[in-house]
């Protein structure tokens, strides 16, 4: 087992809900190395030759189990660029949680860019957790920017859960999901962004095969000056259902645009998009207060249980 | 007070008190300042005048998270939607601490919910009026208080439902001897109370024991038999 240094474990505990534990399938990445990694009876992982980033094979016998690839940047400066491939094979039940930290002490911007591709066979059911984090007391900036594609197979289930709750000074997230007949797509997305922090989210889900489905949930808080931009695009291409949601909580004198798309090239594809941005609700505010809660409080609870 | 940017008497001279354990019941005509009252006591509105005092500790200058946490329990007329937040979350905020799955059904149970199916239901958009009324009910229950305040109990709720309420009542003014103030125009909850205030045009029409008011609630311009026993102030 590999020892990790107190700034690795403090990031981890941070985008690791449940814990970072080099048991089973794990691949954890520190200032663009793989510093440990595990395989498990019905996942192995093998590091790519032609770039960085690894091949994550998961066969069709896997239920129920997780895999962990994390990654920590802790040098100022650093730029980090990574490919993940992801083999999901037919019905295969598996949770990949990702997730990554930068902690940059520092003058030098740190970026990492993670680029990361599912193929998810039949029947399958996958669930997919990222939770971006950014600490440390340095002036240099922390970019994230993951690209993530997802072709999502007949009869399979993709849950996308992503979370970016501190310390990410810039982002820009390109998602794209092409889905096959039958097959369904749960997305989560959380933001919160503060100070003078800009993050840009594009989703793009293709409904190509016939009786897809997909549901959109994005929520977002701007504080302080931060800017942030969302532009979710649903296509349907065949007989399908999509709804997306956008609700975002403005403060202070944040800025938040929401640009939704919604394409039917199908006329029994029925494609729904809400979007609300507003402050927070005086009634809400109150409510709480009259249970005991001081402003500052009540107003922290809001915003945690909103984006929860 | 200010209404909408204006200087209006809300309320006017007035000046009552709630003993411990006791009942009352505020009833009388919409937009005659009921619910404007039971918002000062709590501290969401402030009155330009007059002191309130909880257990004999002026609290007139607490703000409304200082009277709550003095021990005054209040429950919105039209309580206000929390997306993302669980009806289990917001039981635990107002009990203060961490609630047992267990203790959030009992609690749900006693406002008539079927309590396991809502736990982790979020307090948004998905749940009806009468099952919003029902769990803000259950956030006031959630605590114990010395005064509980309840502004419209009735409105929204099912008549089985209604039912489960009035005997919530019963228990937390009979059992629990915690005092009440409920808002209420319905006839069930009016004679459930110990004193009956009527308030009218921001200004208290008549207040006393519920044997001497409810007779005249009917007529309380023309009634003169009850005058002098329960004060009306025609």
């Amino acid at each position: 087992m590999v020892e990790l240094d107190h700034v690795v474990e403090e990031v981890l505990k941070v985008i690791n809900d449940n814990g970072f534990s080099q048991k089973g399938a794990f691949n954890l990445r520190q200032n663009g190395t793989s510093i440990c990694h595990g395989d498990s009876e019905h996942i192995k992982i093998k590091k790519k030759t032609d770039k960085p980033g690894i091949d994550i094979y998961i066969d069709g016998d896997t239920k129920g189990e997780k895999v962990y690839i994390p990654v920590v940047v802790s040098v100022s400066g650093m730029t980090d660029l990574v490919y993940n491939d992801f083999y999901i094979a037919d019905g295969a039940d598996v949770t990949i949680v990702a997730g990554c930290g930068i902690h940059n002490s520092g003058c030098n911007e740190s970026r990492h860019d993670g680029v990361h591709t599912f193929h998810v066979g039949k029947n399958a059911n996958v669930c997919y957790q990222e939770k971006h984090y950014g600490e440390g007391n340095g002036t240099g900036g922390r970019v994230l920017n993951p690209v993530t594609n997802i072709y999502v197979g007949e009869n399979s289930v993709f849950n996308l859960d992503t979370a970016q709750i501190k310390g990410v000074d810039s982002t820009v997230r390109e998602t794209l999901v092409e889905m096959d007949k039958n097959s369904r797509l749960y997305v989560t997305e959380r933001l919160m962004t503060e100070g003078d922090q800009t993050a840009e989210s594009n989703i793009e889900v293709r409904l190509n095969g016939e009786d897809s489905s997909a549901q959109i949930i994005s929520r977002s808080v701007g504080k302080g000056n931060s800017v942030q931009t969302f532009h979710p695009k649903a296509v349907g291409n065949n007989k399908c259902q999509a709804h997306i949601q956008c609700d975002s909580i403005i403060m202070d004198h944040a800025e938040i645009g929401s640009i939704p798309e919604i394409r039917a090239r199908d006329l029994n594809a029925a494609i729904i998009h809400e979007a609300a941005i507003g402050r927070i609700n005086d009634e809400q505010l109150l409510k709480l207060r009259t249970l005991g809660l001081t402003e500052e409080e009540a107003e922290s609870v809001i915003i945690e249980n909103f984006l929860n | 007070m200010e209404d909408n940017g204006a200087k209006k008497c809300l309320l006017d001279h007035i000046s009552f008190q709630v003993d411990d354990g006791e009942m009352l019941v505020i009833t009388g005509p919409n937009g005659g300042g009921k619910s404007t009252l039971a918002k000062v006591l709590i501290g969401i509105e402030k009155a330009e005048s007059g002191k309130i005092f909880l257990n004999g500790e002026d609290i007139t200058d607490y703000d409304i998270n200082h009277r709550a946490n003095a021990g005054i329990g209040y429950a919105f007329q039209q309580p206000p939607r929390f997306k993302g937040m669980t009806v289990q979350r917001l039981l635990a905020l107002a009990a203060g601490r961490e609630m047992s799955d267990q203790e959030c059904c009992k609690l749900l149970s006693d406002v008539g919910l079927c309590a396991e199916e809502y736990l982790n239901r979020q307090i948004d958009g998905t749940l009806s009026g009468g099952e919003m009324k029902r769990i803000e009910i259950a956030t006031v229950l959630a605590k114990e208080h010395t005064l509980c305040i309840f502004d419209e109990p009735e409105a929204g709720i099912d008549l089985w439902s209604f039912s489960m309420l009035i005997h919530k009542f019963e228990e937390i003014h009979k059992e629990k001897k915690q005092s009440l103030i409920v808002i209420s125009h319905q006839e069930k909850i009016i004679s459930m109370a110990d004193r009956i205030m009527v308030i009218d045009d921001g200004k208290i029409k008549a207040e006393g024991l519920k044997e001497d008011v409810l007779p005249c609630l009917n007529g309380l311009d023309k009634c003169h038999t009850c005058a002098g026993k329960a004060g009306v102030r025609a």
